[in-house]
């Protein structure tokens, strides 16, 4: 029972980076209509951002965060500027050619990490990188506790942005029908940008906040844009609340095959539900809440 | 507002529009002047909705100007057309339909001088359509197609235009209800509202107008006061069925 509940809270803390990470990939999938095949590829960036400000600078990872998003905010929306908005000028070509150059933007990033960092592993170890607490007979690691709840915080605001602010709805707006936004005199093109810039911006918030748990190498972004593909098409492609449920899903999914059926198989569960999912559930969880 | 129906507001000069080797429109011309209703006419496909479109910058002519108020626009963006005062409201509504009433309606006003008039535009709307007040909440998307058109044409109404163009507004529509919604499209004309009408309900729509085009496969081919066009022969077959 004990063991249960662990992994249960072990898999909901994960599950909300998880989560973090599905909305940015959600909204740029909502909005660009392409599946961001770099999305882990800036996470990683994202790490090596924050590992560098800790090494050299000695800058606390949640500090990082206010240097990460902006930076990765840049990275984002300067991808989109110059490498994506042009693609969907050229009539031959169709949007769906945008996800190639995400896959070269991935394998660019890649690269050039490698050539700074070299392929070896990195981690970052803080005091509290191992510190845990306990209710009642259930651990929670502090940093991941620190995550979930910055995760939570960051989901929240993205809501009220989306709903409560002009910005927002008309990245919604464009979501929906961006003949009809640029009726209303929605500048498209710059909300593409905006959004890729947040997408990047919130997927950096979990790569920083992972770090002091993770390992780091170049090639981390790839499984990572994995799981996000995962968590947006569990969602159901383009829904926030969905890329939510997906998230948790996710890490409750991993959680539960690394304790029961022992840790190599923590990435086939989280794919057997994707497939389930794809089978029984087709168009996500969107279909069960319609956000 | 006092208007002298002369000055023209808007001119469309010889226009040709293409969708990729296709081309649509041929040298289109005509005006729409300061606080007339007027109304351009035409079949399916003969390409009504092209020209609004490309008044709104969705398209852009390979030949010809448009003139806005002295200034030509053919080269600005859609949200440039917006903030100098041209408004549409789309063929088939176009509404965001995940989004509230409400919500649609701030969409439509979102250039500077339409923003910052924002609660006064919205209560003005509302009372123009006491039925848009009781939905504010529900999603425009599960609405009857008649409280649709009146969202969409609130939306309109919100970006506070000098010139509001009108899509098929009764497309879908009982003739109760196009009734009403012509009777407030004369409503907000005479308070000085400049209106481009695009309609396919000819009768009707020659008889409110002050002056309107013909337009025919992508050209303009007659034009006149509405009084003179009823009384067209070729209008009268063509479109009146007499
Ligand atoms: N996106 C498009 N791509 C290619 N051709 C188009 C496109 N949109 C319209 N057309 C063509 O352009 C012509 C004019 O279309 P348009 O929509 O302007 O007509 P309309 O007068 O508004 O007709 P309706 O009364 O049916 O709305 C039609 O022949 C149509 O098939
Ligand atoms: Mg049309």
């Amino acid at each position: 029972m004990d063991v249960l509940l662990q992994t249960l809270v072990a898999g909901l803390l994960k599950g909300g980076l998880y989560a973090l990470i599905g909305i940015g990939m959600t909204l740029i999938m909502g909005v660009m209509g392409i599946i961001n095949l770099a999305h882990g590829q800036m996470m990683m960036v994202a790490m090596y951002l924050t590992f560098v400000l800790f090494t050299f600078l000695g800058l606390d990872p949640y500090f990082s965060l206010l240097l990460t998003m902006p930076a990765l905010f840049l990275l984002g929306a300067a991808v989109q500027r110059w490498a994506l908005n042009p693609l969907l000028k050229v009539e031959s070509l169709l949007p769906q050619n945008q996800v190639l150059m995400t896959v070269g933007i991935g394998m660019v990033l890649t690269e050039v990490m490698r050539f700074i960092f070299s392929s070896n592993y990195q981690s970052l170890k803080t005091g509290y990188s191992d510190a845990t607490f306990f209710l009642g007979q259930i651990s929670f690691s502090v940093p991941l506790t620190i995550a979930f709840l910055v995760a939570c915080l960051f989901t929240s605001l993205m809501f009220w942005f989306l709903l409560k602010t002009d910005l927002g709805r008309s990245i919604r707006a464009v979501a929906q029908d961006a003949e009809a936004a640029q009726l209303m005199g929605v500048n498209a093109e710059r909300i593409r940008t905006i959004t890729m810039g947040l997408g990047a911006a919130l997927v950096a918030a979990a790569g920083t906040l992972l770090l002091p748990v993770y390992y780091l190498f170049p090639d981390i972004g790839k499984p990572f844009t994995t799981k996000a593909f995962i968590i947006t098409i569990l969602g159901g492609l383009g829904s926030t609340v969905g890329a939510i449920l997906g998230g948790v899903t996710l890490g409750l999914a991993e959680a539960l095959g690394s304790t029961f059926l022992g840790m190599q198989y923590e990435d086939l569960v989280g794919l057997v539900i994707f497939i389930l999912v794809l089978l029984f559930l087709p168009g996500g969880f969107k279909r069960l809440t319609k956000v | 507002m006092p208007t002298t129906k002369q000055e023209a507001v808007l001119r469309v000069e010889g226009i040709d529009v293409a969708y990729g080797d296709v081309q649509v429109l041929w040298e289109v011309s005509f005006e729409v002047r300061a606080g007339e209703i007027l109304v351009l006419v035409g079949a399916n496909g003969a390409g009504k909705s092209t020209t609004l479109k490309t008044i709104s910058a969705l398209l852009s002519p390979s030949a010809g100007r448009i003139v806005f108020q002295g200034q030509p626009i053919q080269a600005l963006k859609p949200y440039e057309i917006l903030a100098l005062g041209v408004a549409q409201v789309p063929e088939g509504r176009r509404l965001f339909g995940e989004m509230t009433v409400e919500e649609n309606l701030l969409m439509g006003s979102l250039s500077p001088h339409a923003k910052a008039k924002r609660k006064q535009t919205m209560d003005w709307v509302y009372e123009l359509f006491p039925r848009l007040r009781e939905r504010r909440r529900q999603p425009a998307g599960t609405m009857s197609g008649g409280e649709q058109q009146m969202a969409a044409i609130g939306r309109g109404l919100m970006a506070l235009p000098k010139l509001l163009m009108f899509d098929e507004p009764s497309l879908g529509l009982s003739p109760l209800l196009t009734e009403h919604i012509f009777e407030l499209i004369k409503k907000v004309n005479a308070e000085g509202l400049t209106v481009l009408l695009v309609e396919q309900n000819v009768h009707h729509t020659l008889a409110m107008c002050d002056r309107a085009y013909v337009l025919e496969n992508g050209r303009i081919v007659l034009t006149g006061s509405g009084q003179e066009l009823l009384a067209n022969p070729h209008v009268r077959e063509a479109y009146l069925g007499v």
